[in-house]
């Protein structure tokens, strides 16, 4: 056995994949948030929310609607991503003139509400999902039992994470995206339905987050506290890519995967903290973060 | 009193007689409780109002002013007032530390670097054993007040629980009505043009951080000593959580904004206590109540609608 | 102006403050519990409104106003929040005239409650917390410890399984004092009966869901037992995870603290073939059915787990001492009436017979269950089958070792 650092080397190995595995879950996070961002300028505190109704809404299509898992991972974001267009023609479009932090105060709230009333309907037990049968089971990789579920995860993560940057990066659509948020009422002048816009872009980007929320659903319990966990480390995974960038939370939320899970083996109690003192350092160093290009 | 209004005044002095008569017509544990979390928001007020910078990570040193009152008082008997200071200068040590680091940023990225500082502090107090992790610093006694006077009595405890809100309230106000509050002001209006005058903006913004950071420090060693205990909860994130929601409700930059707010909210969490799975939502409700149609919080609304500043 | 409009709201913060009226019948004076619990977080389950209602199914059997007492209930959330329950619990003593507290899951808000109840000289009738301390040093002269303790699980869970061939243990444990005190009195039991800690992983609370890396440990280590040293929504967590990655093919898992209610939540998929242990189980004899019987139409999502049987074993008890003293008698003074609780046989239809001890810790018995294969169960809620059981005087920690200062005075 290869000895790395005191600690066997399949171990390491091991956790290092793990590492990539709750990356993804970070980077798929905090993708929408940096879409909401980048785009709307809102800090989306209810990030964390709105992917746990993603995974009650997994679960309920499964248990009201006898609609499974791979139907759920479709229908779920459509449903919650409506919810969300909701959210913001009522609510949050009425902050965009005003200083960010209203913006985070407002969803800080709704995040509460949300949470509140899940709980009070669910209790904190948490709900059971089983992992859909085409994907039980584990492959033996010589250092480690990898489920073929949490490879599953990686990928889609990864698949849906590089067709969000190519359709904003590279598309005449995401083009009008980011014009529309340099300057919308040029835009608008072109003729282009600007509040509509906004308004999609806020609801894919929750569809983003209760994509992972059912992507989630079948390895963490489902329940509504589900999203704090996760909020606090993405909040600091997009500060850390960049605020507005997307590639920049794509890369920092693998890369933050990696480190915490490499911190899991050498000083376990501090791994809830590490993303903090990344985030500390990286903020002091650069202060747009590592792709940031917003103010 | 220098600075005040004359509406200021009025209510100034409604507020002290308030804090004079409540003692005989409620529980004294109750005000005492309403205090400690006003000075708390009077201090965060300092920095959001006056300054102009969120930070979501208070909690930090109102916790650490907490347990190292608690720990003094528990294990080295000091004088009441001792353990208080103690309380007072571990927020300002703290925030000078702390400060030194986030005031180079602004805006939002000021509020995540709190956070995240905030985050570590709290790490920090699981792991030490000297906040003794999940069950805090318990069986504080109360102690004695300059050697004489004996606090295990509610009224005696709540008197001094008055007088150092009081202080502290005059303090704040006192800063920011001094030439070093102007400055303040100034830079919160128009930072650069602030520095073209000659003015370090980041010492002044610096040292109101720990001016802020000490009143909040004090204001958790009192909480400890009123309670006789000192939990991870002082300095968890929610507790930051809830001294935005305080100010914000009370009024944002207002001078009795974060009192009103204090009083509002620590008898809405007593109230709903008894409806248990509520309180969450209802603070949530409130929150967005707030963000959309309230902004000014109940004091600002109340001076707009007269036209008076409070 | 702004005089009035403060002083109106002053005057509403002081209406908003005062508690509700409680109506007062005629006759002997009122006898006040307030169950003190989790309502909406992680604990709600394990302890919540399904408390409230075993506590008033104890009103109910013991035929208060038969009887000529008049009891109230009343219940608040502590949140898992020391400093919270600590002041709910003066002003419920000081002002809304409560005699005892009950329940109280979550170790560190215990211990804040304790410490009240001894100073007002009240009553602290603890069923849901854990730590062995409450009855050790923190011992007090108005309080019993009802249901369980850290002790009891890690005597029945950790000593049976080393006897049944899990001699090499890797413990996961939550990182806090009470995660750390249930892998300590485990690991105690575990070197005492011949076996080996070969590892543990202490993970950060509250917050951490996923703990692949530290299953992945645990299975390097090679430990033929997997200790869960950690409660509620993670130990559900911990043992999903444990599945999916084929943990449990080559290690036994011990939950050292689980209830039925989080077998319900997990699913007997993930949580056939556990071991833990509880001193209650609905289906574990015909007196226990019948008492699941009473409850079950009041509490239709959830079924009592040993918390809420505590609950109600503890009211019962209680309203038995306070009709043999009197009323009034039992409202003067909480150590007196406490002595007498501890004085008196205890015996109802959750655990049967028991006896309270010097030191406040009253001798549930600890049986040891396992949760069955989907195959083996009738329906909802039929988990367990019976491994073994400890009696309730040989089940806890001995006096001499406790260092309670309560015992050996007279």
């Amino acid at each position: 056995m290869i000895m790395i650092f005191g600690i066997p080397g399949p171990l390491l190995f091991g956790q290092l994949l793990l590492g990539l595995i709750n990356g993804a879950f970070y980077a798929m996070l905090s993708l929408g948030l940096a879409v909401i961002f980048g785009m709307l300028n809102i800090i989306n505190f209810a990030h964390g929310a709105l992917f746990m109704m993603g995974a009650f809404a997994a679960w309920m299509l499964l248990e009201y609607a006898g609609i499974g898992y791979f139907p759920a991972l479709i229908l779920a974001p459509l449903i919650i991503g409506v919810f969300g267009i909701i959210l913001e023609r009522t609510v949050i479009s009425r902050l965009y003139k005003l200083d960010h932090l209203y913006g985070l105060l407002l969803t800080f709230g709704l995040a509460l509400v949300i949470q509140g009333l899940f709980r009070n309907y669910y209790g904190s037990s948490g709900l059971p999902y089983r992992i859909p049968e085409v994907l039980q089971g584990a492959t033996d990789l010589g250092f480690m039992y990898m489920p073929n579920y949490r490879g599953w995860v990686v990928l889609a993560a990864a698949v849906v994470c590089l067709a969000t940057w190519a359709i904003i990066e590279k598309t005449s659509l995401g083009a009008t995206l980011r014009a529309a948020t340099e300057n919308a009422p040029l835009v608008q002048a072109f003729g282009v339905n600007v509040p509509r816009l906004i308004t999609l872009t806020y609801g894919g980007g929750v569809a983003l987050a209760a994509f992972a929320g059912v992507l989630a659903a079948p390895i963490y319990s489902v329940n509504p506290n589900m999203g704090d966990n996760f909020i606090n480390t993405v909040f600091a995974v997009v500060v850390i890519g960049g605020m507005g960038s997307i590639m920049g939370a794509i890369i920092s939320g693998f890369g933050l995967g990696i480190i915490e899970g490499l911190t899991k083996v050498f000083y376990p109690e501090a791994s809830a903290t590490v993303v903090f003192l990344v985030m500390v350092i990286v903020l002091l160093t650069l202060p747009h973060g590592l792709f940031g290009r917003r103010a | 009193m220098a600075g005040f209004s004359r509406s200021q005044k009025i209510a100034f002095l409604v507020m002290l007689a308030l804090i004079i008569i409540s003692p005989f017509v409620l529980y004294p544990v109750f005000l005492m409780r309403v205090l400690c979390m006003a000075l708390f928001a009077c201090a965060f007020n300092l920095m959001i109002g006056y300054v102009g910078l969120l930070s979501f990570g208070h909690a930090a040193f109102f916790g650490m002013g907490a347990y190292v009152a608690a720990w003094t008082m528990k294990f080295w008997h000091v004088d009441a007032s001792v353990a208080i200071l103690f309380g007072g200068a571990t927020g300002a040590v703290l925030g000078l530390c702390l400060g030194y680091l986030a005031i180079r940023r602004s805006g939002i990225y000021f509020a995540m670097i709190t956070l995240a500082l905030a985050q570590m502090v709290y790490f920090f107090c699981v792991e030490a054993p000297f906040t003794g992790g999940e069950d805090g610093i318990q069986q504080v006694p109360r102690g004695y007040l300059f050697g004489v006077i004996s606090l295990d009595n509610d009224m005696a405890m709540y008197w001094l629980v008055a007088a150092v809100f009081v202080a502290g309230f005059l303090l704040v106000h006192r800063i920011i009505h001094s030439p070093f509050g102007q400055v303040l002001k100034a830079i919160r209006e128009n930072e650069p043009r602030a520095t073209s005058l000659g003015y370090r903006t980041d010492d002044y913004k610096l040292i109101a951080f720990v001016l802020s950071c000490m009143l909040a420090g004090v204001a958790g060693g009192t909480k400890a000593l009123v309670f006789g205990i000192a939990t991870l909860t002082d300095v968890h994130y929610s507790t930051s959580g809830e001294v935005v929601l305080t100010t914000l409700l009370g009024g944002l930059g207002t001078v009795f904004g974060p009192v009103m707010g204090a009083v509002l909210v620590t008898t809405m969490e007593n109230y709903l206590a008894q409806f248990g799975q509520w309180v969450t939502v209802t603070q949530g409700v409130i929150f967005v109540i707030c963000v959309l149609a309230f902004r000014r919080g109940v004091i600002g609304e109340i001076g707009g609608a007269l036209r008076l500043a409070l | 102006m702004t005089i009035s409009r403060r002083a109106l709201l002053g005057t509403a913060t002081a209406a908003a403050a005062i508690p509700l009226v409680r109506a007062r019948a005629q006759g002997s004076p009122t006898l006040k519990i307030g169950v003190l619990n989790d309502m909406s977080g992680p604990y709600m389950n394990l302890g919540g409104p399904t408390s409230v209602v075993c506590c008033k199914q104890a009103l109910e059997d013991f035929g208060v106003s038969a009887k000529g007492l008049n009891v109230e209930v009343v219940s608040a959330d502590h949140q898992n929040k020391p400093d919270l329950a600590a002041s709910i619990t003066r002003e419920w003593y000081d002002r809304a005239g409560v005699d005892v507290v009950l329940d109280v899951p979550t170790s560190s808000v215990a211990l804040a409650v304790t410490n009240v109840a001894r100073e007002k000289n009240k009553i602290f009738l603890c069923s849901g917390a854990a730590t062995s301390d409450l009855t050790g040093k923190s011992c007090s002269p108005n309080f019993i410890h009802w249901t369980y303790d850290t002790y009891m699980l890690a005597k029945s869970t950790g000593g049976a399984m080393v006897k049944a061939g899990g001699d090499s243990w890797f413990f996961l444990t939550a990182d806090y004092a009470f995660g750390k005190q249930l892998q300590a009195d485990t690991t105690a039991f575990v070197q005492a009966a011949g076996g080996k800690v070969l590892g543990a992983a202490a993970y950060p609370f509250p917050g951490t869901t996923d703990f692949s890396s530290f299953l992945v440990q645990a299975q390097s280590s090679k430990a033929k037992v997997l200790g869960l040293a950690n409660a509620g929504a993670d130990t559900v967590n911990s043992i999903k995870q444990a599945s999916e990655f084929g943990v449990s093919k080559s290690m036994k898992v011990a939950a050292l603290l689980m209830f039925v209610n989080d077998v319900h939540a997990l699913g007997l998929d993930s949580a056939q073939g556990l071991n833990l242990t509880e001193s209650f189980y609905w289906d574990l004899n015909d007196r226990t059915r019948a008492f699941t019987a009473r409850v079950r139409p009041k509490t239709p999502n959830n079924l009592p787990g040993m918390a809420h049987a505590g609950c109600y074993s503890a009211t019962l008890h209680y309203l038995k001492t306070a009709a043999a003293m009197g009323a009034a008698e039992a409202k003067k003074s909480g150590a007196a009436t406490v002595a007498k609780m501890k004085q008196m046989p205890v015996d109802d239809d959750c655990f049967g017979k028991t006896t309270i001890r010097e030191d406040g810790r009253n001798l549930t018995p600890a049986y040891l269950f396992e949760v069955k294969k989907p195959s083996e169960s009738k329906g909802p809620w039929d988990y367990y089958k019976l491994i073994a059981t400890t009696p309730g005087d040989q089940a806890y920690r001995p006096l001499a070792q406790g260092q309670c200062p309560l015992v050996g005075k007279a």
